[in-house]
């Protein structure tokens, strides 16, 4: 696997000049999976981007999740506080002292302040957030990364319920050589997990001899677009306490539920929780780029009930710090609780009008969709329209739908979805107008389709 | 029926109770063997039975098994028992503070310079804002920060910072931005090249004495090892071929896979720049040998003696090696005094290290806004200029009046060129010349003199008695007082 550049080396080394140096197997893997459908969109996108004056008939980027729905109310904010408040911190210029050579890994207290104080908002107050239990990272790529690192050794596995995030493949396996055991659900109970799919996954890496460190969710999914029900998480975390292993829940998603009263953190399980062997094999990944519309800004954090994970995890973030300027830009915002109890309620309300859009208008089209209440895309059928019910099958839709209808839309395949014809359709990295157009693209096909 | 006979011969006595007894034995056995083969597999000994009751098992607090982390994770959260770290610890309790803690301890074992904050502060101070807000027409739009960019760095700082590299080694050389990663600090950047060069249990060379971070940055997470080649001070402590060969041809012995050299130039801890010549040889041992050469050359841009710096981009690209093997690392922590930004550089003239290691960047990428700031300073010609004359201008005054102190009471250092920090030949103090008499000092010089210096051990030196001394976060009125100081505590150790 991966490019035959290397030859074998020689011991006896005369031949100087023929000579090809060696690289390692993880800078030679293809595990990065940049080779996938996945991502031959976004080169498909690159290559000819849609714009709405210049180019209004290029390829609608529908594969990015990315946040963009709220980002005047970031603006106004930014704009009206004192730049010098909001950037050094309160102590104005003398504070970039600090600022230049604060390389802590323990990262600024102020910050981790904040971003308790943020986590606990989106989740109504129903789970308290240590800021010492916060350990930060370079987004929560890195976060996941590192937690795969710290939990689990190479040839052991992570489950992981499917569909998920296709990034996963990398983040979690690359350079970690951990594995991924898939728990496979279906539309039968609209992807919830299931105590069988559960006992199956764990059975599978049983059998082929791989140790099962733990279960990593996404809370609410990606690329569901959908909470994980309370239930649900209650019998992940008995599961985990059974099989005495980690339950990791990526909740970078939470503050884009649509409906706040509709999305259960593992958090508050444990918060009614004493047992110390039961909290420590809880962790939870959020991170700003979501949520709040930052991903170029590389914040993520590791929440853990563990002592032992947040103390390696911290020397381990090393290789990951924040900056300190960002975490100065961004800690007076987060602690300014009368703007982020704005934001999150307004985000959410954006979010939830964009859903309804293009739910809407996919089903004036015949199309389905998986009943969502959060994330920033939505989860269509298109099982109906495959001429063939494989992945092949899929992968050709997928094709035609690049290039006649110029939309990148991620197919379920790539996330690994164990039912053909599924896609994720991201609806809020642009403008309503751009979006209405993607519809009208998709009506004209489908119309086209019923003619023949 | 003849199972009857030799238990009947049990119960009426005769020698039949052995047999007799070992039947039953014999049958309680094959009985329990049966019944295990017919019993499901064993499961995980830690598991506990499924109960079917819905009031889960973890809000019953029954007592399990404390669930455990990676093997590799175990080392990780250990207190570390090295004195650079240990030093570094001892220092935050009790940190040295000109006015308000004149008995505290004295940190010089933290490689940073603060000499030009007053230039950099100015800088920021009327150019932050702008560099970071605005946009092309001069409004502020947040999605230029806001949004995913490319994670190996934009291009315009990958063209600033070849212009800052050259720039700053001397202009004898050019670096193509295609060839350049940048990453959140030093430390991602070496642990990436790791990561890509070696395999787990490949090793690479390493001239000692070496910066004790390295064993973190790279043995942590990519299980590649570091195998010192010892240097001299007879040589300077400068790396020679015939050391690298012993240390290469041990290492096959022992059934190593040696996969690269690691070096820093200017050294750290020495501090001496490496000739011309030096970096052909090594460049050629790695050629011969067929391994890869790692340069990390941090402290490029803080140079304040004669000798000229030489990159080893600059031998790579004479034309003479193939250069596919050499890999350097940069950053602006020391050279900028900015380590709290968080930039560091891969520069590879192998394309597929510079492709996996723009994959990787995923993990440790530079933050927009932050992006920009750099851009803004880095093409800031005119303040650049100002900022490295004054920057190596200062830390060479720093250095002489340093030195000349230590002079004075007859302790000498290493010839060096460049750096933060001064390597220094503490051995006259020593009880014993060994690394346990090393060690003493190093407790004395913390406890008594309440000085933190980074014992030679800490940084593998085969000769006891060197200590590292970061001298370029001091006042000049700083100095005398460590003198004073340390000639105290060998006045109290001769006593």
């Amino acid at each position: 696997m991966g490019l035959p550049l290397m030859m074998e080396r020689s011991s006896n080394n005369n031949n100087n000049n023929n000579n090809v140096v060696e690289l390692s197997r993880v800078a030679v893997s293809d595990t990065h999976g940049e080779d996938s459908p996945y991502f031959a969109g976004w080169k498909a996108y690159d290559e000819n981007p849609y714009d709405e004056s210049h180019n209004p008939s290029g390829v609608i980027q529908m594969g990015l999740a990315e946040n963009q729905v709220s980002f005047d109310l970031l603006e106004t904010y930014l704009e009206k506080k004192n730049p010098e408040g909001s950037m050094w911190g309160s102590k104005g210029a003398p504070g970039f002292r600090e600022n230049a050579l604060f390389q802590d890994y323990h990262g600024l207290k102020t910050f981790r302040q904040a971003m308790a104080s943020f986590m606990e908002q989106i989740r109504g107050g129903k789970a308290r957030f240590d800021p010492d239990r916060i350990v930060l990272t370079a987004g929560a790529t890195a976060a996941n990364e590192l937690l795969t690192f710290i939990l689990a050794d190479p040839n052991d596995a992570l489950l992981v319920p499917t569909p998920y995030y296709p990034g996963f493949d990398r983040d979690l396996r690359w350079r970690t050589g951990v594995k991924i055991v898939p728990i496979h659900c279906d539309s039968s109970n609209h992807f919830q997990i299931t105590p069988e799919a559960l006992e199956s996954a764990y059975q599978t890496a049983r059998d082929a001899n791989i140790r099962v460190r733990g279960v990593l969710i996404t809370n609410p999914s990606n690329p569901l677009g959908a909470t994980v029900q309370k239930k649900v998480l209650e019998d992940l975390l008995d599961f985990c306490v059974r099989k005495n292993i980690h339950l990791v829940s990526d909740e970078i998603y939470s503050g884009s539920v649509f409906h706040a009263s509709e999305f259960t953190s593992v958090a508050e399980i444990v918060e009614s929780i004493d047992d110390v062997s039961v909290k420590e094999r809880v962790h939870i990944v959020y991170s700003l780029s979501k949520d709040l519309g930052l991903p170029g800004f590389r914040v993520g954090t590791i929440y853990s009930y563990n002592d032992n994970v947040v103390r390696t995890a911290r020397r381990m973030s090393s290789f990951t710090l924040v900056s300190s300027q960002t975490q100065h830009m961004l800690a007076s915002m987060l602690s300014d609780e009368e703007f982020t109890e704005k934001y999150i309620r307004i985000n959410r309300e954006r979010l939830r009008r964009r859903y309804e859009i293009i739910v809407e208008g996919l089903k004036k089209a015949g199309i389905e969709c998986l009943k969502g209440n959060a994330g920033l895309f939505c989860w269509m059928n298109l099982g109906f329209l495959l001429e063939k019910k494989t992945k092949d099958g899929e992968l050709q839709l997928w094709d035609v739908i690049l290039k006649e209808l110029k939309l990148n839309i991620s197919p379920g395949s790539s996330c690994h979805c164990s039912e053909v014809g599924w896609f994720r359709v991201c609806f809020a990295n642009m403008s309503e107008n751009t979006l209405e157009i993607a519809l009208k693209r998709i009506h004209k096909f489908m119309d086209r389709r019923r003619r023949f | 029926m003849r199972l009857i006979v030799p238990l009947r011969g049990v119960i009426q006595g005769r020698g039949g109770l052995f047999v007799g007894s070992l039947i039953p034995c014999c049958l309680f056995y094959f009985l329990q063997l049966y019944l295990k083969r017919r019993r499901p597999p064993p499961t995980d000994p830690t598991e506990l039975p499924r109960t079917s009751s819905r009031t889960n098992l973890f809000s019953r607090g029954n007592s399990i098994g404390r669930v455990r982390v990676s093997s590799r994770a175990v080392p990780v959260a250990k207190p570390s028992d090295s004195p650079y770290y240990i030093g570094l610890e001892r220092v935050k309790t009790d940190p040295y503070d000109r006015i308000k803690n004149t008995d505290g301890i004295i940190q010089l074992g933290l490689a940073e310079s603060t000499l030009c904050f007053d230039l950099l502060q100015r800088w920021m101070s009327e150019n932050l804002m702008e560099s970071m807000m605005q946009s092309d027409d001069g409004e502020f739009d947040i999605s230029s920060i806001a949004m995913y960019k490319p994670f190996e760095g934009l291009l315009e700082l990958r063209v600033a910072f070849a212009d800052f590299m050259s720039r700053i080694m001397g202009g004898n050389v050019s670096f193509d931005p295609s060839n350049m990663v940048i990453t959140a600090g030093g430390t991602p950047a070496i642990e990436v090249l790791a990561f890509c060069l070696a395999d787990h249990g490949n090793a690479f060379l390493i001239p000692t004495p070496y910066y004790p971070g390295f064993d973190r940055d790279i043995k942590f997470r990519t299980g590649v090892e570091l195998i010192p080649v010892h240097c001299r001070s007879s040589d300077n402590f400068t790396v020679t071929v015939s050391a690298l060969e012993q240390a290469l041809n041990q290492a096959r012995k022992r059934g190593s896979k040696v996969s690269g050299i690691l070096f820093s130039n200017p050294s750290n801890p020495v501090g001496n720049i490496l000739s011309r010549e030096t970096l052909q040889d090594i460049l050629r041992f790695a050629q011969e040998k067929n391994i890869h050469v790692i340069s990390d050359e941090i402290f490029a841009g803080s140079v304040y003696g004669d000798k000229e710096f030489v990159s080893m981009a600059e031998i790579a690209g004479s034309g003479e090696f193939d250069k596919s093997r050499v890999h350097i690392i940069y950053g602006l922590s020391k050279d900028l005094s900015i380590p709290g930004f968080r930039a560091g550089v891969i520069y590879s003239f192998h394309e597929d290290v510079v492709n996996a290691a723009k994959k990787l960047m995923r993990f440790s990428s530079v933050p927009v806004p932050v992006q920009r700031i750099l851009i803004s300073l880095l093409s800031d010609v005119r303040f650049i200029e100002e900022y490295m004359t004054a920057h190596r201008q200062r830390i060479r005054d720093k250095h002489i009046r340093f030195v000349e102190g230590l002079k004075q009471l007859g302790i000498p250092c290493a010839e060096s060129g460049g750096g933060l920090y001064c390597w220094v030949d503490m051995s006259s103090l020593l009880t014993s010349y060994s690394e346990k008499g090393e060690l003493e000092l190093f407790e004395k010089l913390l406890t008594v003199a309440k000085i933190n210096a980074t014992p030679g051990t800490a940084c593998y030196c085969i000769e006891p008695g060197w200590f590292r001394c970061c001298f370029t976060a001091l006042a000049d009125e700083d100095i005398p007082v460590i003198m004073e100081r340390i000639r105290q505590l060998r006045e109290s150790s001769r006593s």
